[in-house]
């Protein structure tokens, strides 16, 4: 049994992981180290409730203070990790201090790509809470309005913009927004929603530099000769895993953390959240995985294998988006070149549930506007359905009502 | 125990009528969470419990 655990990262997959293990009776001493001054805090509301200004910014807080209190850790925030010695087993912070571990959890998270040239007035990431403030009071001075990136974050950020009544255009390289994540097919559905609310979309052209006036921002020269006016863009490109700090260290980091199964990279070192990649054994791959869902339950499965449960971590991953009016939520996985069909429902009528097909098996289901019916048809994915009797729709049903 | 929900933080994610469906329901609309049992007997609290930690918008609030 470990009697120092040190968790590195203080966002949701670090906080449930210290939480998980004193609720399993871990009674050691535990730290837990942040690089942002602030108390833990959920993500996903800064891109649209935040940014919306529906949610005052306290409301993001993942704990209260007693809340925290209770969980008996030596809270070190505002503290960056910028080394790890593995063999001495220590964690060398940004002030000098080393911090000595048992056992160590990186759950160090993601860091917003940035584009050469964006360093101009006017150019917003949006990662933290910081960053989701910083923009909404920017959004406040009605400016023209560029997302760069049709990712989750980026359509969700145009999404929200544009229901602020602003002139927002999205440009991306590839010829649908979320295509990397969920396809053409379902991608150009969100293409359709985001036009059919006033946003331009313009697709398939990359971004070749920035143009700017005095150190601000004034518009993109886009890959096809074009330019477009903006006074406000946000890069919204992708994240990198947070390991800058642990090059050096002994680590595997081909894709963030590299780790087994079972969460664990090396030397009693696990990994959880946005910053780990594991096998998971319910899909046979690799993956790393940059949802919220995921946060929380890969801390509970590491705070449990840091108990000795020995469990590879095996979950059928969760997650969503939200849209103007739109709710899009999926369980599995949505690897490139899946085969996809309707399940239930109709997209006409933007209301239906999709299933993916991968190697032959149901792999993923994603629900538009149909809360209930995929997560009822996610027992396609958890009991991994042969994708040949998808073109039995009674059989689709029965499975589902299983 | 106690179970009270936060529908305004709710996003229909479902996850509580995976943990413990005699507890939760989604409604047939929007899918937002209804809670169908507020005082859970005990061989539900550790369902409960885990729906709670799960809950990806920390709509579910378990006390005693």
């Amino acid at each position: 049994m470990f009697e120092r655990v040190v968790i590195v990262g203080a966002s949701a997959a670090g906080l449930t992981t210290a939480e998980q293990l004193r609720r399993r009776g871990y009674d050691g001493t535990l730290t837990l180290i942040g690089d942002e001054p602030h108390r833990p805090y959920d993500r996903p509301p800064l891109s649209k409730q935040v940014l919306a200004g529906t949610w005052e910014p306290e409301k993001v807080l993942l704990r209260n203070e007693a809340a925290l209190a209770e969980l008996d850790a030596e809270l070190l925030l505002g503290h960056a990790a910028v080394e790890l010695d593995a063999a001495g087993r220590k964690v060398v912070l940004a002030d000098g201090r080393a911090v000595g571990y048992d056992a160590l959890v990186i759950a160090t998270g993601v860091s917003p790509r940035r584009l050469p040239g964006a360093d101009l007035a006017g150019v917003h990431v949006l990662r933290t809470l910081d960053d989701a403030l910083a923009l909404r009071a920017a959004l406040l001075d009605r400016p023209k309005v560029v997302v760069v990136g049709a990712g989750f974050l980026g359509a969700e950020a145009a999404a929200v913009a544009r229901g602020m009544g602003l002139d927002v255009t999205v440009v991306d390289p590839l010829q649908a927004p979320l295509q990397r994540q969920l396809g053409e097919r379902i991608g150009a559905l969100v293409a359709r929603m985001h036009r059919d609310h006033g946003v331009g979309m313009l697709l398939g052209t990359g971004v070749s530099r920035f143009v700017e006036a005095a150190g601000r921002v004034v518009g993109l020269e886009l890959a096809d000769g074009s330019t477009i006016d903006a006074d406000l863009v946000l890069v919204a490109v992708g994240a990198a895993p947070a390991t800058g700090w642990l090059t050096g260290s002994g680590l595997s980091l081909d894709n963030g953390v590299d780790c087994d199964s079972f969460c664990h990279a090396g030397s009693d070192i696990y990994a959880a959240g946005d910053v780990a990649s594991w096998q998971n054994p319910h899909f046979g791959v690799r993956m790393r995985l940059e949802h919220r869902m995921n946060a929380t339950e890969q801390g509970i499965a590491v705070a449990g294998n840091l108990l000795g449960d020995n469990q590879a971590f095996a979950p059928v991953p969760y997650f969503w988006t939200d849209q103007f009016d739109t709710k899009i939520q999926a369980y599995g996985i949505f690897p490139t070149g899946s085969d996809i069909q309707i399940v239930s429902g109709d997209p006409g009528e933007r209301r239906f549930v999709a299933a993916y097909g991968w190697n032959g098996t149901v792999t993923g289901v994603l629900g538009w506007n149909s809360p209930r019916e995929v997560r009822t048809l996610r027992q396609l994915v958890a009991d991994r359905v042969a994708w040949s009797t998808l073109s039995i729709p009674s059989a689709v049903s029965a499975l589902a009502a299983c | 125990m106690r179970v009270t929900i936060d529908t305004e933080r709710c996003i229909a994610a479902g996850q509580c009528v995976l943990s413990a469906p005699d507890v939760f329901d989604q409604s047939e609309d929007d899918g937002m969470v209804v809670l169908l049992n507020p005082s859970p007997p005990d061989e539900l609290v550790a369902d409960v419990k885990q729906a709670a930690a799960l809950c990806p918008a920390l709509a579910i609030m378990v006390e005693g």
